[in-house]
């Protein structure tokens, strides 16, 4: 079977290969993310989405390099990053940043702005001397939106508001000239007033700069703004359930459980949210990741599991047929050739 | 009919070292019985400062400065802020029980919920553990839970949306006529928001009660609330039906709050956040204190605090001088405003 891929992603900057991570517990050890594969292109706009103990935040530290899979591979530019030594890891390292959640967390509260950014321009020899480096500090500033520069650098994170520090732990990623930026729910702890600019900043980025941008986020209103013109995926305990282009997952999800959470999603339009249609699942209750259903881990509480089958084997993630790039794994959707979204209808 | 609850010129002070934090100004409204009312606004808007202080759990730093808290119930109305300590106590819970934002650490991590259940009723002069019991299986049961798994279960050992269930079970407990929400589903996931919201939503049919909602969270404001108020700068700056606020908007603000979040649905339309961050509130700029951020400022804004004037219809208020130029931008239909301005 040939599989369809978006044009983008014909030659991946940066490749999940089936990769799986398990951690161990005191009760055991547990799947976060099992034998998943993504490939990110240059210059693309992709948002991971999912609700907590999905395997998101660790899907994005394995794109980052931060954590190592306990099987499968991460490449960048065709080449096995964990196989890397020396520059070549270094020069990885630059190339693809993280943001974090909690900008309160990750800015070091005793440095000021112009601190936090020089030290890595410095490290990784990005400036000839101060006055250089100043200056770039300055363009980076005014990059991401915190103009006049002058008013900012030598402030402390605890005179910034939530949105000002997200945009410093921005700029901070850009010192090191990144083609990869992996957004761990960047926006979420920043005020709903301003994630909008948050985002248009981050996509600015990728229009401007040519920077792959990974978002990680549980709020698919948020995702479908991001990833308007590019690819979301969903996650499910551990898996890839559907990847596809933002829109087509929005207004007609193939997977059951993007189906369930688009309808479960309230919306800011008292006539539309009231109206809305539900997706009844079978059961509220989540499995654990100590002890996953056989097959598909989704098909305890899926309205379209068919005994034998969606119970015993495990979906393989596959183009949807007759779709553009769309992939959802789903033994039903597949087998009828139709999203989710019609077959509960 | 007299409202449930009625605050009047509210104005609540934190005391700092820079001096006074003017969190709540003049703040004035009516709760119908049965009626939910969504307060919103962003952080630091005065929305949560509001809602702790109608129940008096404001911290010691807040002082109300001015102003009435009317309550109506059974034996008449009573102003909540000059209420004695022991009647006070009485009142919450029996009368207004109140869920918090951090809701899943509002639990005695130490004991089971069959003592949470028994430590609440004691507290309020229920003493027979028969009563109790009965009491407690009937609200389990009615947030859909089964009551002989969880009353044995301790807190550590459910689910997030579970507890916030036991929690709203909990505080129906005494058959309370107001409840106050703070945010009450922002920690959980889609699908359990989504059966809280539906599980406020039957309640509220089935019993009865009147609730204010406090949200930064315009869409369950959207599902749940009957009016709305939004806050700026700790002082209201519109009132109005439901659907008029999401569809007739009069202040500048509720139009920013509008368009700042993204939707599922339906276009995208013309979204975009709000430009700056609210102001100082120990050193408030004179006039009106959204002008530094309105797209609609002129210089007669800045001279004087609007008021808040009726707008459209008699129970649609605008404290907006600029408020006919906004409905000439967004209009009447039943539209959301993200589709109806063009950028």
């Amino acid at each position: 079977m040939t599989i369809v891929r978006p044009q983008a992603i014909e030659r991946p900057l940066i490749e999940l290969d089936q990769v799986s991570r398990t951690f161990k517990v005191p009760d055991g050890t547990i799947t976060a993310v099992d034998s998943l594969s993504l490939a990110i292109g240059s210059s693309e706009a992709i948002c991971i989405v999912g609700e907590s103990g999905c395997g998101k935040t660790t899907t994005g530290r394995m794109l980052a390099g931060i954590l190592r899979p306990t099987s499968g591979r991460l490449r960048y530019e065709g080449q096995d990053v964990w196989a890397k030594k020396g520059h070549e890891l270094s020069a990885f390292r630059r190339a693809v940043q993280l943001v974090h959640q909690d900008p309160y967390a990750s800015l070091n509260p005793t440095r000021t702005v112009f601190q936090t950014l020089a030290a890595p321009i410095y490290r990784h020899k990005k400036a000839k001397g101060g006055r250089d480096a100043t200056n770039r500090v300055r363009h980076l500033l005014e990059v991401v939106g915190l103009a006049p520069p002058d008013d900012f650098l030598v402030k402390y994170p605890h005179q910034l508001s939530g949105g000002q520090r997200q945009r410093v732990a921005i700029a901070r990623a850009l010192t090191v000239d990144p083609r990869v930026i992996v957004a761990d729910e960047a926006v979420s702890m920043v005020d709903v007033s301003i994630r909008i600019s948050l985002l248009n900043l981050l996509l600015g980025l990728r229009s401007e700069m040519g920077v792959s941008i990974v978002l990680i986020t549980h709020d698919l209103a948020v995702a479908r703004y991001f990833a308007r013109e590019g690819r979301i995926g969903v996650m499910y305990l551990g898996r890839m359930v559907e990847l596809a282009h933002s829109e087509a997952l929005v207004s007609d999800p193939a997977h059951p459980y993007s189906a369930a959470l688009i309808a479960a999603i309230p919306e800011a339009d008292p006539r539309i949210t009231r109206s809305k249609d539900r997706v009844e699942l079978r059961t509220a209750e989540v499995p654990s990741l100590l002890a996953l259903p056989a097959g598909c881990a989704f098909h305890p509480r899926c309205p379209l599991a068919e005994p034998g089958l969606c119970d015993v084997d495990v979906p393989a993630l596959l183009p949807l047929p007759g779709t553009a790039g769309r992939e959802v794994a789903c033994h039903v959707a597949i087998r009828e050739r139709q999203p989710a979204a019609e077959l509960l209808a | 009919m007299t409202p449930i609850l009625s605050v009047r010129d509210l104005s609540i002070d934190y005391r700092t070292r820079r001096g006074p934090v003017h969190a709540v100004r003049d703040v004035s409204f009516d709760i119908a019985k049965g009626e939910t009312v969504a307060v919103i606004g962003e952080s630091g808007s005065g929305k949560t400062t509001l809602a702790i202080s109608l129940i008096r759990l404001s911290p010691r730093s807040a002082k109300i400065v001015k102003g009435q808290i009317l309550y109506t119930g059974a034996s008449g109305t009573t102003d909540i802020r000059t209420l004695p300590e022991d009647e006070l106590r009485a009142f919450r819970w029996s009368e207004c029980a109140m869920v918090f934002q951090a809701a899943l650490n509002s639990f005695n991590p130490v004991i089971n919920i069959w003592e949470q259940f028994v430590d609440t009723a004691r507290a309020h002069g229920m003493k027979d553990p028969k009563i109790v019991h009965a009491r407690a299986e009937e609200l389990l049961d009615l947030v859909r839970l089964d009551p002989k798994r969880v009353l044995r279960a301790y807190p550590h050992e459910l689910s997030g949306g579970t507890k916030q269930r036991v929690l709203i079970a909990l505080s129906l407990l005494l058959k309370p006529q107001l409840i106050i929400l703070d945010e009450p589903t922002t920690a959980l996931d889609i699908l359990t928001q989504r059966s809280i919201i539906d599980l406020l939503a039957q309640l509220k049919t089935a019993l009865g009660f009147s609730m204010i909602f406090i949200s930064h969270d315009l869409s369950i404001a959207a599902e749940l609330a009957d009016r709305m108020i939004t806050m700026y700068a700790g002082i209201v700056v519109e009132r109005a039906a439901v659907t008029d606020l999401f569809y007739r908007p009069r202040h500048p603000y509720s139009v920013g709050l509008l368009r700042a979040v993204p939707r599922v649905s339906g276009v995208i339309g013309a979204v975009a956040s709000i430009p700056g961050s609210p102001p100082d509130l120990i050193r408030l700029p004179p006039g009106c204190t959204y002008v530094p951020r309105c797209p609609l400022a002129v210089a007669a804004c800045s001279e004087r605090e609007p008021d808040l004037v009726p707008v459209d219809t008699p129970d649609h208020d605008a404290r907006c001088i600029r408020w006919r130029t906004v409905a000439e931008q967004v209009g009447t239909a039943e539209v959301a405003v993200v589709e109806k301005i063009v950028v």
